[in-house]
């Protein structure tokens, strides 16, 4: 194993509430990885936490195993990692501006912004928008330009946050389609959060359960889905009922 | 009706013939409007900027105060600066008053709980979310603030319009600081005054129409800023 990222003893607390306590965990390179749970679990605030957006209470984050001093993840590193949310929060301004934000704000030359913001439009099949202004977009269209903004700066890994949720369902499958061929041939490492079991098993190679903010199982998702243990089973067996598994 | 056309005609009359006490009058009144509201935005911006986005103890009594700001009374503001500029007040050192910088301070003391208010309101509106993820796409502090400003563009220009409306049309702020001295502290509204008190209404009609032309010159450039090409 090779890990990119590693938790050790993490605690988060808001409102002398505990929302995350995660004694291990790590991300490795190159893997798809998978955090589901229910609602209110703890999936969004995990995500926010190893990306450095928010300060865990206590514990260590590790990067490439050295400790990062909690809350002063310096710009550099967090300029490694992207991440796409279920909004996709455009900026009021071209679609071809949105995309290039991330390189713009690195100071990237134009001509270079150029050449890749055209290889990842053409990529996410949205060449044909660059001049609309993305405020203006359908929810597929915007969930593009939002992973193709997110993709473009190459990130070392990219954090989504059920970044399909909030699509209609033929909508969802194609993108979602599109989006596995292009993580899968950038190599990119990717942490993906959902709620939904049939995006994790579409999408993801590892997977961890969390349930009311502890990491209660993780292992190789077919095999995680299909033998939950006794503090997941009640959650993963809910949605079985449903979506058979089928790999 | 027929004073109205009388009042327009010598507007353009005064205007045409090059009177050059009507040409002082004016400009002054143009630098000491955009010089305040110059100030009032560099300092109401940022700080509006701030309250907008942050929260901390203390931010609403703040918000209250400055809120209440927006509706002082040019004659207090004037009394204020009147008090703080005295020959025996704490700045009456520096001989100030009836002077156009008076005049600039109390347009500031006016204009700026307007720019710092409005501008705030615009901030509160931007969601955490979306503050997180112009964070994430790799953005320091200060190329946040760069994008935000840039996102509410327009929210910022009505916070600047609106001060600027103010400070054109105060009259008893200025009278008091300044004193309506010819060639030194006389501005447009203060000219108004003076005319209308001494019968004169066909003047003060004209110089009513050149204020207004001023305002609507300002106004019409912030507009056309403000409303520039919005892509669809
Ligand atoms: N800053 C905060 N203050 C108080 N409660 C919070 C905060 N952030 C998250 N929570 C709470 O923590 C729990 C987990 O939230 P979240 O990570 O968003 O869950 P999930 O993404 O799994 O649905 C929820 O009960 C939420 O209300
Ligand atoms: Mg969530």
């Amino acid at each position: 194993m090779n890990p990119l990222i590693q938790l050790k003893n993490i605690t988060f607390k808001a409102q002398n509430k505990t929302i995350l306590d995660i004694p291990e965990f790590q991300i490795n390179a190159g893997e798809f990885l998978g955090i589901m749970g229910p609602n209110g679990a703890g999936k969004s605030t995990l995500l926010k936490v190893v990306s450095f957006l928010e300060q865990q209470t206590s514990g260590e984050i590790l990067y490439l195993g050295q400790v990062i001093p909690i809350g002063n993840a310096p710009i550099e590193l967090r300029r490694k990692f992207s991440i796409a949310l279920q909004q996709s929060l455009l900026l009021d301004g071209t679609v071809f501006h949105n995309i290039a934000i991330g390189l713009t704000l690195r100071k990237i030359s134009k001509a270079v912004i150029n050449e890749k913001v055209e290889y990842w439009m053409e990529l996410f099949g949205i060449s044909h928008l660059a001049k609309k202004n993305a405020l203006y977009l359908s929810g597929g269209e915007a969930q593009r330009v939002n992973l193709a903004r997110a993709m473009i700066v190459e990130p070392e890994i990219l954090f989504l946050d059920e970044p399909f949720s909030a699509l209609d369902f033929p909508t969802k499958i194609k993108l979602m389609e599109d989006f596995k061929g292009i993580i899968e041939t950038a190599q990119t490492t990717a942490v993906y959060v959902s709620h939904d079991l049939m995006e994790i098993n579409y999408l993801t190679n590892r997977l961890a359960i969390i349930v009311n903010g502890e990491v209660k199982q993780s292992g190789p998702t077919p095999r995680v889905l299909e033998h939950p243990n006794s503090s997941t089973s009640s959650f993963l067996n809910e949605w079985k009922k449903f979506y058979p598994l089928a790999r | 009706m027929e004073l109205l056309i009388d009042g327009l005609k010598k507007a353009i009359e005064m205007i045409l013939s090059g009177d050059q006490e009507v040409y002082a009058i004016t400009w002054l009144t143009l630098k000491v409007c955009l010089i305040s509201i110059l100030i009032s935005t560099l300092i109401g911006l940022p700080f509006g900027i701030f309250l907008g986005l942050t929260r901390f103890k203390g931010r609403r009594i703040l918000l209250l105060f400055i809120n209440i700001g927006m509706g002082l009374p040019p004659v207090v503001a004037g009394l204020w600066i009147t008090m703080l500029l005295w020959r025996s007040g704490p700045l009456g050192d520096l001989s100030l008053l009836y002077s156009p910088t008076a005049i600039v301070m109390a347009q500031i003391l006016v204009s700026l709980p307007i720019v710092t208010s409005l501008t705030c309101t615009a901030f509160q509106q931007i969601s955490d979310k979306m503050l997180l993820q112009i964070k994430a796409l790799g953005a320091t502090k200060f190329q946040t603030f760069i994008i935000l400003i840039k996102q509410l563009k327009i929210a910022i220009l009505a916070a600047i319009m609106a001060g600027f409306g103010r400070v054109i049309a105060e009259v008893g702020a200025a009278m008091m600081v300044g004193g309506n001295i010819l060639g030194d502290t006389r501005i447009l509204t203060t000219t108004i005054v003076m005319e209308v008190s001494k019968g004169n209404f066909d003047i003060a009609l004209a110089l009513s129409f050149i204020l207004l032309s001023v305002a609507l010159l300002i106004t019409a450039a912030l507009t056309f800023l403000q409303q520039r090409k919005r892509i669809s």
